[in-house]
């Protein structure tokens, strides 16, 4: 498998990352790289291995229902770029 | 044409737990904006998930419920996308392995034409994932305001299969799967405060073809009413798309109350692609056959378990074992009545009737009756033993009401009691009889019913207190 350009301004939109012309063709040879190490990857048998969800074999630990968090948003909004009435504020959004 | 119509349903139900499903934050709905989130809700770099037992417990009770499979590993994944009220870019939610698998719901439909009817509706999964913020879209100078309060309170989204063929069945099946997710107490069923959320994918195609027609997703309903109007309105907007010559586009719409019409959201060609893949802040959940076993063994008994044994234990008409069961509270009340003395089938009646409809026309539930079940048995004994009749009950039950006394007292205080004393009937009868010469020969010459009217002048001159049953038999046996 390899990607165009075309696929590369695509997953950069998607991540919203900007590229320029130049940075397109490159990413795209470094991509394809990538996949090119995937496709050797991908030609091993695994036939009856059970696919991995995580890199380590360990479980999710679980906590109890409890709700102790304090109210920081006076700490949490000191740092934000704009807030008013509580609320963070951000360029106007309506789908 | 004949169209045939094709529904399936996603509904998003929050949780009941105390905390988030991955922070320990409160879930509790209209707080001060922002004042319920922690470092996780708000995605500061660095801030790690951790699960919630209770949302997991919610979920297995769910599988349980339904008879599904409830997975024994199952994965989290993230959903990539950009908004201001996800903070974090991506949705922690469950993708290729759910928590729940299969089952399925039973439905009682209520056709526009014709008789209701059963009907079983499979599931294809249901997963855990977390809710997003809230954008307020007014007042902020051209800026929109975020309250992350939401953000993290435990989903449960669970997916139909689209086995719908009419908006009464989707209905249907929203309002069963609403019964029962309040029923086990997983959710608590506040729509308003969108406890219960539908998103509505529908097609058409014509009768008799196997595959799909392309279907749209109405997002976002919140009212049984809306999910039955935006149904209605999408399937004759797509009839007259495909009867016009046009496609059906796959696509997001919203439904608009006001106009009760759909519009575009969004269509396929900017339709997100949320690229899953596992997180990997958060290892496979691993539940045990022991867990499993607790929560089977904790479930309360489900709605048809229970109306099975009404009709069994109580002899009670399917219609009535299913109304009685609409909500716990309802069937508890139902139980506490017959357990306090009262006769099953009278209990059933009063309930479904004269009860039900004063709570209604006082917005009142069940839990709030001021009339609990121990004072309706009372008044309830005194009709089975023929103390007072049925009309003169249901004046008791309003005074009952209004004052809080026991059926006794009123009775008592105001003369009610029936009057069974053959006597003073028998001089009533003997007045009315004299009076109605016409209604006499109508019945000789074959009328049974002309006797009714006069039962009902009995009544009337005994002050409504007469036995009717009484006051039936002795006119029969004169004017015969």
């Amino acid at each position: 498998m390899s990607l165009s350009q075309d696929d590369v301004r695509r997953i950069a939109r998607l991540a919203r990352i900007a590229v320029s012309d130049d940075e397109v063709q490159e990413s795209q040879s470094q991509l394809n790289q990538l996949f090119a190490l995937i496709e050797e990857m991908r030609a091993v048998n695994t036939d009856g291995i059970e696919p991995m969800a995580h890199a380590q074999d360990v479980m999710l630990r679980l906590r109890e229902d409890v709700a102790t968090a304090p109210n920081r948003r006076d700490a949490f909004q000191a740092v934000a770029p704009s807030v008013e009435n509580g609320l963070y504020l951000v360029p106007k959004v309506i789908e | 044409m004949k169209w045939e119509v094709v529904i399936g349903l996603e509904v998003h139900t929050q949780l009941t737990t105390k905390s988030k499903i991955f922070s320990a934050a409160s879930t509790a709905f209209g707080a001060a904006p922002n004042t319920q989130t922690a470092v996780v809700d708000i995605a500061l770099p660095g801030a790690l998930p951790v699960m919630n037992r209770g949302a997991v417990e919610r979920a297995i009770q769910f599988g349980l419920a339904i008879g599904a499979k409830v997975n024994r590993k199952s994965i989290f994944a993230r959903k990539n996308y950009f908004y201001p009220d996800l903070p974090k870019g991506y949705q922690i939610s469950q993708f290729e392995l759910p928590v729940v698998e299969g089952g399925a719901i039973t439905i009682q439909v209520q056709p526009a034409k014709g008789d209701p009817y059963e009907k079983v509706i499979n599931l294809t999964r249901a997963h855990l994932e977390e809710d997003a913020g809230k954008s307020v879209h007014e007042d902020f100078h051209g800026a929109s305001g975020i309250d992350l309060n939401r953000a993290g309170t435990p989903l449960l989204e669970i997916v139909s299969e689209p086995e719908m063929r009419s908006a009464a069945e989707a209905v249907a099946y929203a309002k069963a799967l609403y019964s029962l997710v309040t029923w086990i107490g997983i959710c608590d069923g506040n729509m308003q405060e969108g406890s219960f959320r539908c998103d509505v994918n529908v097609s058409v195609r014509p009768e008799g073809q196997a595959e799909f027609g392309t279907r749209r997703e109405i997002k976002n309903l919140n009212s049984f009413k809306f999910i039955e109007q935006a149904i209605k309105y999408e399937v004759q907007w797509q009839i007259d798309e495909i009867e016009s010559g046009r496609k059906i586009q796959q696509a997001t719409i919203l439904f608009d109350p006001d106009s009760g019409e759909t519009r575009m959201m969004r269509s396929k060609e900017d339709a997100h692609d949320y690229r899953y893949f596992p997180d990997p802040d958060l290892p496979p959940l691993v539940i045990s056959e022991e867990w499993i076993e607790r929560v089977q063994r904790e479930l309360p008994e489900l709605p048809v378990a229970m109306q099975a044994r009404f009709a069994e234990q109580y002899g009670l008409s399917a219609y009535d074992a299913r109304t009685l069961t609409a909500s716990k509270e309802l069937a508890a009340f139902f139980e506490a009545t017959v357990a306090a003395g009262a006769d099953a089938k009278l209990a059933a009646n009063w309930i479904m009737g004269d009860i039900s409809a004063t709570l209604n026309r006082e917005e009142k539930t069940i839990a709030d009756s001021p009339v609990n079940a121990e004072a309706l048995a009372g008044l309830i004994k005194r009709i089975s033993d023929n103390t007072i009749n049925n009309k003169t009950a249901k004046d008791v039950l309003k005074k009952m009401w209004e004052s809080g006394d026991a059926a006794d007292v009123i009775i008592e205080r105001d003369g009610l009691k029936q009057e069974s004393d053959t006597g003073a009937i028998e001089a009533i009868v003997d007045a009315v009889l004299a009076a109605n010469p016409k209604a006499i020969e109508e019945y000789r010459s074959g009328k049974e019913k002309a006797l009714n009217a006069l039962v009902g002048q009995v009544m009337k001159g005994s002050g409504g207190k007469a036995n009717p049953g009484m006051a039936l038999e002795l006119l029969k046996k004169k004017v015969g």
